[in-house]
């Protein structure tokens, strides 16, 4: 009898909860809209930009009460939106970083652009610049906005090189000679003498081995085939890269070794290998530095590209108004002002002249090789659908790769064998 | 005839539901809810991005039997369970034993000891990954004595020793207080006779100390092991899981599969699997307490 009780009311609770969750869905499709965009930045001047023009909008369509920018921390940012979409809480809007750009265009996740920035006044959507909508569409539509295409450039500590007696990359690009072979000599020339690092592929830290690309792609290796079919690890150009970079870290020691941190911005490394997006942290900076092109590999001069898409969730209560708002969000003068942080997808905007307005750190010449030219040829970091479960495999595969003994060749395999089942799913 | 409804034994019932109630909701929602759900879910295939949920009975417990990552992280959780749990009940009862003598700082020590159990568990594991870095503290230490000390993160077996000892001195303090009160708890005269009866200070240890303090020998270790079987935070702070997968416990997997990897029906099945091992263990342990434990009956 007591236990038929406790049933019946823990029965009850579970109904409550459940008519709850019914009552919730039901959405108004007129009357005051609030809406919630999640991004990984929550640096100021990008949030008071961005509340400026959500203002202007918000002026525009009294309907809309409030747009909200959450940001979430980029370490886990996936993970916690997917959480948040899971939970049903999911945003109106989202960022999305380049290497989960599979999953979200192609699940079905997001609402199709095309029609909303046709409509929209003076949008111009042909200004768009393909190389960078490539990643985002999926048969033939656009699933989500490349507000931001961020070239890796390398930074160097100009002070640092010079006190090892070396040539800074200026010098060594103005003879022509600014190869992978004397970056990695004068970083280890550099860690040598001041007993800090050489060389630091920022993020990587011997885990975000997406951010190696910006080396091998200099060797023509890349993670996977275009069609995201072949696994890439065991080819040739990949073996003599890793060969490469394992030797610069371990007998030439450009490169600082596993477990050890290395902060560029804050003094600590000669070189760093970066998206121009951090020219910020250089503000008051008390060295000197310069920001120059990735070095030339065997295969002659690359970019590598890292892009962030801004989508619309198709889940949101209030899809279409947030496919209106982000017309809004990136019609071209709003794209202009974006462009003082994130540089813009529109063609008639990638022009040196419009971004050193807004880049005052950087120089005409740095912003026109690293970023304008690297965004035109630039390969984009790797993705692929599932891009999660098979980063984790490469990274674990990777790992006998980073000891001083390692048969770089073996390893590699190995990768290719842990992701080969991942790659054709 | 109507009878009054709020009879005497109806307003006791209902005092005593009211009175349960509070922890009785809380366990509804928060534990039974969710334990359910987390059944449910291991029944189906749910695609976040995608908005699927669809119901592939018992798929995922196939996969289970399929998976060959499983295996890799049964072992890891195997491994850092039993180190874990050998070196925190061994080195609380060392320290146990030690504190509890009269003599001068004790008082200190416990204290020392005992602090780390209140520390942030993040924080703590942050600070210790600044310190096992290669060129980090507890190398700079070794180095001190002569001590060339491994890269502690980025081999596979000293990963999980650093990661094993980390947890040990963080929680140690808590089963020291556990067996420090129950050592106070043995009564005084039994040693006294044994003295008199020509016990060596070994022999009193095994034949008093150890059968009067058996039931809380008992709690601290379901307390540990159960414990060591939900480990997440350190994992998902020093290692992820790395170097290779050798410390992918079952709950970081089960975070990677369900959460990085967004395969929700896989990582609710295997919660049921986790579930089923923290209850068989509890189940045994519970079971044996009849043979080791002195005071039961």
């Amino acid at each position: 009898m007591k236990i038929r009780g406790l049933i019946a009311t823990a029965a009850a609770g579970a109904l409550a909860l459940g008519l709850a969750a019914c009552g919730a869905e039901e959405e108004p499709s007129t009357g005051p809209v609030s809406l919630r965009m999640t991004v990984w930045s929550s640096n100021e001047a990008h949030l008071k930009l961005f509340n400026e023009i959500a203002d202007a909008y918000k002026a525009k369509n009294p309907r809309v009460t409030e747009v909200k920018f959450d940001p979430i921390p980029f370490e886990n940012y996936t993970t916690t939106l997917t959480t948040q979409i899971a939970g049903g809480n999911g945003p109106d809007l989202a960022w999305v970083l380049e290497n989960s750009a599979p999953d979200f265009v192609s699940s079905g996740a997001l609402v199709p652009l095309d029609d909303t920035l046709a409509k929209a006044d003076g949008y111009n959507a042909a200004d768009l610049n393909p190389a960078a909508t490539k990643l985002w569409q999926t048969d033939g539509r656009l699933y989500a906005y490349p507000f931001s295409t961020s070239p890796f450039g390398m930074f160097v500590n100009n002070d640092m090189l010079k006190a090892a007696g070396q040539q800074t990359p200026a010098e060594l690009i103005a003879a022509g000679q600014w190869t992978w072979d004397k970056a990695v000599a004068a970083a280890a020339a550099s860690a040598a003498k001041s007993g800090k690092a050489g060389l630091v592929v920022r993020d990587f830290d011997y885990k975000g081995w997406d951010n190696l690309s910006t080396v091998w792609t200099g060797w023509g290796a890349q993670a996977w085939s275009a069609d995201g079919k072949t696994c890439g690890f065991d080819q040739q150009p990949m073996v003599d890269a890793m060969t490469f970079l394992h030797k610069a870290i371990f007998t030439d020691k450009a490169l600082p070794g596993p477990g050890t941190t290395a902060d560029f911005f804050a003094g600590d490394s000669a070189m760093t290998i970066t998206q121009i997006s951090r020219a910020s942290l250089l503000k008051d900076a008390k060295f000197g530095w310069d920001l120059v092109p990735l070095p030339t590999g065997p295969k002659g001069e690359y970019s590598v590209i890292g892009q962030a898409g801004l989508g619309v969730l198709k889940k949101g209560k209030n899809a279409d108004v947030a496919a209106d708002f982000l017309a809004f969000f990136t019609s071209p003068e709003n794209s202009a002002k974006l462009a003082a942080y994130f540089p813009p997808p529109r063609t008639s905007q990638l022009t040196a002249e419009t971004l050193a307005k807004t880049n005052p750190l950087l120089k005409p010449e740095q912003l026109q090789q690293v970023v304008i030219d690297g965004i035109s040829t630039g390969v984009v970091k790797p993705s692929h659908s599932g891009q999660a479960e098979i980063s984790q495999a490469v990274r674990a595969a990777l790992d006998p790769l980073w000891k001083a003994d390692a048969d770089v060749k073996a390893v590699l395999g190995g990768v290719c064998q842990a992701i080969n089942p991942l790659l054709a799913k | 005839m109507s009878t009054r409804f709020w009879t005497g034994s109806r307003r006791d019932a209902a005092a005593g539901y009211l009175f349960i109630a509070p922890q009785l909701i809380g366990s509804v929602l928060f534990v039974f809810v969710p334990l359910g759900l987390v059944f449910w879910y291991s029944l189906h295939e749910w695609n976040v991005l995608a908005d699927t949920f669809t119901f592939t009975g018992a798929e995922n417990y196939q996969a289970l039997l399929d998976d060959p990552k499983l295996a890799d992280a049964l072992v890891a959780t195997g491994f850092f369970s039993a180190g874990l749990v050998v070196l925190n009940l061994s080195l609380a009862l060392l320290l146990a034993v030690l504190l509890n003598q009269r003599l001068r700082g004790t008082v200190f020590f416990r204290t020392v000891f005992f602090s780390p159990v209140v520390v942030s568990l993040v924080a703590w594991t942050i600070v210790w990954g600044f310190l096992l870095q290669d060129n980090g503290g507890v190398n700079g230490l070794l180095d001190l004595f002569g001590v060339d000390g491994p890269n502690w993160l980025r081999g596979e077996t000293t990963a999980m020793i650093a990661v094993i000892v980390v947890q040990v001195v963080k929680n140690v303090g808590l089963n020291m207080v556990l067996f420090l009160a129950a050592l106070q708890g043995v009564p005084g005269n039994l040693y006294e006779a044994a003295t008199v009866d020509g016990a060596s200070r070994t022999r009193q240890f095994r034949s008093i100390t150890v059968p009067m303090i058996s039931p809380t020998i008992l709690l601290t270790s379901i307390i540990t092991v159960v414990g060591s079987l939900q480990v997440f935070a350190q994992i998902a702070v020093l290692t992820q899981g790395g170097p290779g997968t050798s410390t992918t416990v079952l709950v970081y997997y089960l975070y990677q599969q369900a959460f990085q990897f967004h395969h929700f029906g896989y990582g609710a099945t295997l919660s049921v699997l986790l579930f089923a091992i923290v209850l068989l263990l509890t189940l045994v342990q519970w079971r044996m307490r009849r043979k080791w434990v002195f005071h039961e009956s």
